[in-house]
Formats: structure tokens, C-alpha cells, sequence
């Protein structure tokens, strides 16, 4: 890596609502599932995005792929607004930008081989191919993420879930891509292929020098993999920073909070820590509170927080906030886990 | 400490079209009163079968063999009707996923009512109150209000909390929890996991927790199981096994989890892929995964032997383990 | 980059190494079902049985002595006659009526299937692109389908009958034309939630067309529903050509079919009851064995199950 990276993805003021229909006399419902969402991606780096249940975190991992159009914002790639692209510009370009699934087996599909799978995208995105040099393509890719060339006129459904996920992963190597969104990859797997999974795609990114979007619920898994963490609340950032800074001085409450909810397999800790419980759940995200989003939760609430909505705000080295009372709210002496 | 629950040489066996599969074998333990157990194994190793047998609820071509002894009855091989005295009432079962175990068309309080007049004879309205006061206890807000809910109104969490109100009703002795936070995000699963620790002490239930998470396990239980294969490979207490594992699967899983708290470059997984149980290895089931495998464990079958302080395990390797760069 | 790129040469020699090495063939899904159905005795017999009849209506006549349309003088209305090569009898005008009955079982045949086919290429097309593109695409195909759905279909039939009146299989060319509508419907739905699954977004995210989703990802998907009603249209068809028939719509004579056959059997089922009994009994028994197949196939195809 040089030494100032290069911003890949610069995501600006990207917006995305669904609407819900309620039926044909009730209200129409809007449902904000991003707003306000600023960052850049490094060349090179693992960004890792946390954030609970309708977070809009795989929402978000969509939106930069363009699998799904944002309604305002810009998603620019080496410069390049992707919003703005003709489909067949963008089609091409998808040659660059891949996805892997959470669901390994629902992301193949049924009635295609293996080799047919892993090949599709080579079909459209490399016309110029002939038979013989996709199915080399295929195989050298398979012989990357760990499968067996005998493997290649196989089903899915003759594969357990990490096999799966390792043609998923093939599908996604195949074209040569310099970013991957792995939409939380490794949560449908069992533990022990869970690691197999985290480390395969560790070395495939240093081998094929690509970029990782990491999107998971599991703090953990995050950690483990990433650079920097992007955590989301109810569709807007609510912290961005390394993954040491994140863990060793969450700034935003809800940082804090999630930290201390993830479970540590280590028994004396375990039960050492407080866990900073938070109350209640998550609000609809149809109609999500006024000002700051997390102030229902938060037990650092003001009343001033129902009133505005706390701005992302830059502090040191390039991390994000978004908190009107990160200065106040101190970092405790012991560490928020323990040690 | 009281037993409450007494597993021996249990067995569940699958008759598929022309084979049988034996998900569970020659499982043996014992519940004490006011412990968490927590059964820990990948998906296959048999752990949900396993308690799904001792409830009388498995799928209608298994079949489940041993005893499972709860006092001086026996539950396994007890005809339904009987068995639907004690389901509910002494031993209950919660599931990874609440909404298929609530009848989606009563209201939450008809449901839990139901319960109470079933098993114990209470009239309609003092089963109601007796409801309502239930879910406040697991942390309910508004109890009124959400017990005139629908299942579908509720949120994940809070359904699930729904699920464990109508387990403890009848405060049974036992209650079996498969996998009750894996569909819950992570705030609410402190939430849920706090609440089990509270319900124990407060309740005197035993608590078994069959889950694949290990953090989950650090926190709350006290005694850990851990299984592959259809059966237990590793016994022992928490701190035993999670900072002193003499079985490598056990080692393996502790690798293969990542830990917040500290960052390695790569984690350390078990090679290969669990075992389909219609083929399982010869010898010992682990053999083909297992970095300390030798000749003998390719032909016998480790037995589950004690090693002292109450530690069981099922291993011929002795020697140490140190495994890979994190030890 | 190092890894994939470059090197074709050598990696299409590597590539023909693999393919002396020979690959196991996978068990497709379409295999695994068709395991499943010869499993399924009363499916089983139920295919030999159409199989038995299908030759039976075109293979037949050639063995026979007497064609379907050709009058025996000295046998009218002659019970069943082994001497004379009648062998299930002859009717009113002294024509066999066991040629007459294979050829009424090719004529119900040749029309079911031609509709069917007809049918499921308009309505696996028609639902396919409704259900992908949805929204308001979606909206104006699925009103034109309620429309049609609401206009008499023998409306139609009447009309279709005064364009095609002489030739039965432009005919059913044309009421396949019409019985697509439900079909559609079905593939419409089966779309929507297929559009959905991780896969098809795989294949958008790996570039594809919308319609190269919908040919090679959707519809290939779709098998099973579609096979299922597929079978069950059949037996609607043959039905429905009956109907016709009996109300004098179809079939012209001498040509016949199995509805035409029974229509004209029936009012003298008491005096010449073998010019009922014969195409009764092959209607039946196809008719039966098609809904048996069709069940087969649901179960086969049904994943859950396995």
C-alpha cells in the first residue's frame, strides 16, 4: 500500500427510502433505511459495518453495488459516480465490484452446476472467453478458495453450507474484482468453518489485493477482520474509526453499549464485566425518534437530544461521531472489557 | 446438590428410507439442581436431538432409547398422555425461534392462560393475573398491554421473552433453552442471557443452554457438554474446559472463535468438514480433523473416561496441546 | 495481479488435463425428482399406462383391418365380431369402432398436448416477465389477464371455431391461446418469490441481463410448478375438447376424439353399449392416470420432502 491511500468508494450524502404501500385507502409510509451516510473506502482495507437488525447495514452494502438504487447522494468509485451510470457502463463495471451472500446455499442456484455457477459472471462480463478458457478461469479459481476440480460438474445441494460459500466466494474471485462486500458471510456457518471462511477470505485478500466491505451483526467477527468499523444505528452512522480506536475508546454510546453486550468466550471476564445493558429495542425505523435516533436508549440522554439531530463530526485522525455529547461522556478507567 | 435430571446411556435413532441414523449415542449426564448446563456442538453433533428426545418430541421416525430419569420417573418411551403431565409442568423447552411455538392467531394471554388452567386448575381470570405477573417478571414493560397482543405484534426479543414466561409458569424444575438467542442482535441477547442468570437464581430451574456459541456459554452456564458426532467428547466445569480443553475438538472450537478481545492475524480453525452421521469415521469421529489423531485413534473408539475433578473426556492422546500461535 | 490473470495457455492446458481426469457428474435436481417418482409406484404404473395408451392410439391402427372412417355394409351396429376384424364392434354406420376409438384417443391427444404446450410457452413467458420487472409492468399484464379471465371463454371457443372451424389442432392452437391465463398466474407468483432469493442478485450483481436472469435463472426454477399444472392442463383439455365436441364444436366427422365418440355412445348406451364402453374406458383410465402422474410429479418435485 502506498503510503496515502487512495479513496476507492467515497460515499456522499447517500439517502435510500422504501415505501411501504398501505393498501389502497391508508396512509403511504415512508421507511428510511440510510440517510446521511458519508465515508471513503481505502484501497486495500477491510471496512468492517456493524450494526443491529434493520440497521440498513446490507441495505448499505447494496446501495455502493447499485443492486438497489439510493435516492440521493452520490456513490463514487475511483472518481466516478455509479448513481449517474448508464446500465451498460455500470453492467461492465460490475466486473470490478462483487458481493458475497450471508446465505450460501439461497445465493446458488439450484439447477446450475457448480462450473456453470462460478462461470456466470464471466459469461456477460467477459463475452470474449471461449469455453475452454472459462472453464481454466473456473478452475484455477476453484483451486483458490479451497474446492476440488472433480467438484465442478457437482449441485449445490450435494454441498454443506461452508462448501457453498466457498463457490460463492468463487463466483464473486472470478472476474477479477478489486472490492468485495461480503454481506455477512460467515453468520449462517458453523463455528469451526466460520474460521476457515474468515481466514480464506484473509489470504485471498492479500493475494489478489482486494478491498473488503465486511458487513456483520457479530462484533467479533468485525474486529477480527477489519481496519475500520463503520457502525450504523437506525440508518445513520453513528461512529466510524479504526478497530483498536472503536475498541479500546468507543466515543458514541451506542458503540459502548454493543461492545459490552458482545459475548467474550472467556468465562472470567465473562462474568466479571457490567454489561451495559440497553434498554428496551430498536424503534421503528418507519417512525424513528426525533433529534438523535439512539436517545430512547441511551442513558446519556439530554433533553436537548430529542430536539436535533447530532451532526457527524470529525475528530481526531479522521474518526467519525455522531453524538452531541461525545466530549462530555468520558471513557471509564477500566477498560470497557475488563482488561 | 439435589439432582434433578439423570441421562443415562441415551440413544436417538433416525429410520430413513433404507438405513438408520444414529444422531445421539451413549449419552450420560446429570443435572443439578439450580445449574446451567450448557450443551455446546456444531450443527449434526446431535445436541438438539438429544433433549428433543427427553421431551417426547421428535420427529415420528426417531426413536429414542435409555433413560432419561427426573426423580424415579423415567421420561423416555413415556406414552404421550403422560408425558403431557410433566411437558410444561416440571421440564420445558424454549426454541431459537419463538414464533413457531406461538400460535399465531391467540392473543399472548389466551396462550399463557392456557397453561396454568391445563396444568394447574386455575379459573380463567386468576390464570390471567397469574400470566400478566409472569411477564413482567422476564422483564416485560407494559405487561398489560403486550399480553393483549398478537405473537406478531412483538418483537423478536420480546417474543422470546413471551416463550420463557410460558415456560416458567408452572415454574418448572427444568428448563431447556435450544439455541434462544442465535436469531436475537446482540443488545437484546445480553438482555436475554442476563435475564436466564436472574431466572436461575431467583427460581431454583435448572437450565440447560444448547447453543453453538461459546461467548454465550462463558457468561451464563456453570457446567459445559461438549458434543460431536452424536456424542459428548468433552465434561467438565466453564473454567475447565475454557482455559484448560484436553479434547482438541474442544481446543479447536476455543480457536475457532474470535475473540474482541484480542486481535489475532489469523484464527485457528479445525481443518476439514464435520461428519455426515451416516458415515461417521471408524474409530474415533474426530480422527479426520484432529491434529493429535495417531494409529489407534483410526481403529478405537475413545470411550468417555474420567480424568478427576469431575472432568470427563473422550481422547486417547494425553500429551499437551499446544495449538497453532494462539495458546 | 498475480493468480488468475494471464497464462490462458497454460491454464487451457491444465483445463484439458482436468477433462481426461473426468469430473462426477452431480445429481441434478430433475434427477433426483425422477428417482423420486419411479419410487412412487401408483406413478410409476400410471406412466406405463399413458405410454401404453399413446401407442395404442398411433401405433394401432396400423394393425387393424379396417380404417376409422371406412363403412363395413354388412356389419351396422354389430356387437363385437373377432371373424369379420370388428373388435370392439361398429357403430350406427358400420364404421370399427376400435379404429375409431384410436383414432378419437390421437385426435384428444394430438390436442391436449398441442394446447398444453401452446399454454405453458405463453403463460411461463407472460408470468416470467410480470412477475421480474413488477411494478406497474407488472399491474397492466396481471389487469389484462383478469380482463380476459372475466370475458366468456366459450365466447371465444365460438369464435375461434368460425376461423379455424375445419382444422382441430389450429383449433386448440387457439384454446391454448386462452387457457394460459392460470398458468400465468401461478408462474407469476413462483417469479416474485424466486426474484427475491440471493442468487438472481448474485447474477445482477455478476452482470446479467434482466432477461438473461429471467431465461437462465428464473425460469429453469420453475420446473416444478409449472410440470405440475402442466400435467393437470392435459386432462382439463381433454375435457374441454369433449365439451366441445358434445356440443358439436369440435371435431368434424369422419374425423373423431373420445368426447365425440362418448357423445354419440351415450344416448344408446343401452342398446350398442360398446360404442360407450370402449372410449369411456380409455378416457377414464387417461384421465386418471395423468392426475396420478400429476400428484407423482408434485410429490417428487416438492423439495420439503426431502
Amino acid at each position: 500500500m502506498d503510503q496515502t491511500p487512495i479513496n476507492l468508494l467515497e460515499i456522499k450524502d447517500l439517502k435510500k427510502t422504501f415505501s411501504l404501500t398501505g393498501g389502497l385507502f391508508s396512509r403511504r409510509l415512508t421507511l428510511t433505511a440510510l440517510e446521511n451516510i458519508n465515508f471513503n473506502i481505502r484501497q486495500g482495507e477491510t471496512l468492517g459495518i456493524v450494526g443491529e437488525s434493520g440497521c440498513g447495514k446490507s441495505t448499505l452494502g447494496r446501495c455502493i453495488l447499485q443492486l438497489l438504487a439510493p435516492d440521493e447522494g452520490q456513490v463514487l468509485w475511483l472518481g466516478q459516480d455509479l448513481t449517474r451510470l448508464p446500465a451498460e457502463e455500470m453492467r461492465q463495471r460490475r466486473a470490478d465490484l462483487q458481493i458475497i451472500f450471508q446465505d450460501p446455499l439461497a445465493s446458488l442456484n439450484p439447477r446450475m452446476t457448480v462450473g456453470e455457477i462460478i462461470a456466470d459472471p464471466l459469461r456477460t462480463l467477459r463475452p470474449e472467453l471461449n469455453k475452454d478458457e472459462r472453464r481454466a478461469r473456473v478452475l484455477k479459481t476453484m483451486e483458490a478458495v479451497g474446492l476440488l476440480p472433480e467438484m465442478i460438474n457437482r449441485y449445490p445441494h450435494e454441498f454443506s453450507g461452508g462448501q457453498a460459500q466457498r463457490i460463492g466466494i468463487a463466483r464473486a474471485l472470478i472476474t477479477e474484482p478489486k472490492l468485495i462486500v461480503c454481506d455477512e458471510p460467515v453468520s449462517a456457518l458453523d463455528v469451526s468453518i466460520q474460521a476457515q471462511i474468515l481466514n480464506l477470505l484473509a489470504e485471498l485478500k492479500d493475494e489478489f489485493g482486494l478491498t473488503l466491505i465486511f458487513i456483520s451483526h457479530n462484533l467479533s467477527v468485525v474486529r477480527h477482520v477489519s481496519d475500520r468499523i463503520l457502525v450504523l444505528y437506525l440508518g445513520r452512522i453513528v461512529e466510524l474509526a479504526t478497530g483498536d480506536e472503536i475498541y479500546e475508546q468507543p466515543r458514541h454510546p451506542y458503540t459502548r453499549a454493543l461492545l459490552t453486550a458482545v459475548p467474550i468466550p472467556d468465562p472470567k471476564l465473562a462474568r466479571q464485566r457490567n454489561i451495559d445493558a440497553l434498554k428496551g429495542e430498536i424503534p421503528s425505523p418507519i417512525n424513528p425518534p426525533s433529534g438523535c435516533t439512539f436517545r430512547t436508549r441511551c442513558r446519556f440522554a439530554k433533553p436537548f437530544c430529542a430536539e436535533t439531530r447530532p451532526p457527524l463530526e470529525t475528530i481526531e485522525d479522521g474518526r467519525l461521531v455522531a453524538c452531541h455529547r461525545w466530549r462530555e461522556i468520558e471513557v471509564p478507567e477500566e477498560a470497557v472489557l475488563g482488561e | 446438590m439435589k439432582e434433578v435430571l439423570k441421562v443415562e446411556d441415551m440413544s436417538v435413532t433416525f429410520e430413513l428410507h433404507q438405513s438408520e441414523v444414529h444422531a445421539v449415542r451413549d449419552m450420560n449426564f446429570s443435572l443439578a439442581e439450580g445449574e446451567t448446563l450448557a450443551v455446546v456442538g456444531e450443527s449434526g453433533s446431535g445436541k438438539s436431538q438429544a433433549f428433543l428426545a427427553i421431551m417426547g418430541l421428535l420427529a415420528k421416525n426417531g426413536r429414542a432409547g435409555g433413560r432419561a430419569m427426573m426423580g424415579d420417573i423415567n421420561l423416555i418411551g413415556m406414552p404421550a398422555g403422560q408425558l403431557d403431565k410433566h411437558r410444561g409442568k416440571d421440564i420445558a423447552m424454549i426454541f431459537q425461534d419463538p414464533m413457531t411455538s406461538l400460535n399465531p392467531t391467540l392473543k399472548v394471554r389466551t396462550q399463557l392462560a392456557e397453561v396454568l388452567v391445563k396444568h394447574r386448575d386455575f379459573d380463567k381470570q386468576k390464570a390471567t393475573a397469574a400470566a400478566i405477573e409472569m411477564l413482567e417478571r422476564v422483564g416485560i414493560p407494559e405487561p398489560v398491554k403486550r399480553a393483549n397482543a398478537y405473537p406478531h405484534e412483538l418483537s423478536g426479543g420480546m417474543r422470546q421473552r413471551v416463550m420463557i414466561a410460558m415456560a416458567l409458569l408452572c415454574q418448572p424444575k427444568i428448563l431447556i433453552a435450544d439455541e434462544p438467542t442465535t436469531a436475537l442482535d446482540v443488545t437484546v441477547q445480553a438482555q436475554m442471557l442476563d435475564l436466564f442468570k436472574t431466572l436461575t437464581e431467583d427460581f431454583g430451574t435448572s437450565l440447560v443452554l444448547i447453543t453453538h456459541d461459546l461467548g454465550v456459554v462463558a457468561g451464563v452456564a456453570d457446567r459445559m457438554m461438549v458434543m460431536y458426532g452424536g456424542r459428548a467428547v468433552e465434561k467438565g466445569t466453564v473454567d475447565d474446559l475454557f482455559y484448560d480443553p484436553r479434547h482438541p475438538y474442544t481446543l479447536g472450537l476455543l480457536h475457532s472463535t474470535p475473540h474482541i478481545a484480542h486481535r489475532a492475524a489469523r484464527l485457528d480453525p479445525i481443518q476439514g468438514l464435520p461428519p455426515s452421521l451416516e458415515h461417521l469415521p471408524k474409530g474415533c469421529s474426530f480422527n479426520p480433523r484432529c491434529a493429535f489423531a495417531f494409529d489407534r485413534c483410526l481403529v478405537e473408539r475413545p470411550p468417555l473416561t474420567e480424568t478427576g475433578n469431575g472432568r470427563e473426556k473422550a481422547c486417547f492422546y494425553e500429551g499437551p496441546m499446544a495449538y497453532g500461535k494462539v495458546a | 495481479m498475480a493468480g488468475i490473470t494471464g497464462k490462458d495457455a497454460v491454464l487451457t492446458e491444465y483445463a484439458r488435463k482436468l477433462e481426461t481426469l473426468d469430473a462426477p457428474k452431480g445429481r441434478s435436481l430433475t434427477q433426483d425428482a425422477m428417482r423420486r417418482l419411479v419410487r412412487n409406484k401408483a406413478a410409476l404404473v400410471s406412466i406405463f399406462v399413458v405410454l401404453f395408451i399413446v401407442l395404442f392410439a398411433f401405433v394401432g391402427p396400423y394393425f387393424l383391418p379396417w380404417t376409422y372412417d371406412k363403412i363395413d355394409w354388412s356389419g351396422i351396429r354389430k356387437p363385437p365380431n373377432f371373424e369379420a376384424g370388428h373388435f370392439a364392434g361398429t357403430d350406427q354406420n358400420g364404421r370399427d369402432m376400435l379404429a375409431r376409438i384410436m383414432q378419437g384417443t390421437q385426435m384428444s391427444l394430438i390436442v391436449a398436448g398441442v394446447a398444453t404446450l401452446v399454454s405453458v410457452f405463453i403463460g411461463v413467458c407472460y408470468g416470467a416477465i410480470a412477475g421480474y420487472f413488477g411494478g406497474k409492468v407488472d399491474a397492466v399484464m396481471m389487469r389484462f389477464v383478469d380482463i380476459m379471465y372475466a370475458l366468456p371463454y366459450i365466447l371465444f371457443v365460438i369464435i375461434l371455431v368460425v376461423i379455424f372451424g375445419r382444422n382441430p389442432v389450429l383449433l386448440f392452437v387457439g384454446i391454448g391461446c386462452l387457457e394460459w391465463l392460470t398458468m400465468a398466474r401461478i408462474v407469476r407468483g413462483q417469479t416474485l418469490s424466486i426474484k427475491e432469493r440471493e442468487f438472481v442478485e448474485a447474477a445482477k450483481a455478476g452482470g446479467a441481463k434482466p432477461w438473461t436472469i429471467i431465461f437462465r435463472h428464473i425460469v429453469p426454477n420453475l420446473t416444478g410448478p409449472v410440470v405440475i399444472y402442466a400435467t393437470l392442463t392435459i386432462p382439463e383439455i381433454i375435457l374441454t375438447e369433449s365439451f366441445l365436441s358434445y356440443l358439436g364444436l369440435g371435431v368434424q366427422e369422419p374425423q373423431t376424439s373420445l368426447g365425440t365418440l362418448i357423445s354419440f355412445g351415450s344416448p344408446v348406451a343401452e342398446t350398442l353399449p360398446w360404442m360407450l364402453i370402449g372410449p369411456a374406458v380409455v378416457l377414464v383410465s387417461l384421465l386418471l392416470c395423468l392426475t396420478y402422474i400429476g400428484d407423482g410429479l408434485r410429490d417428487a418435485l416438492d423439495p420439503k420432502d426431502r
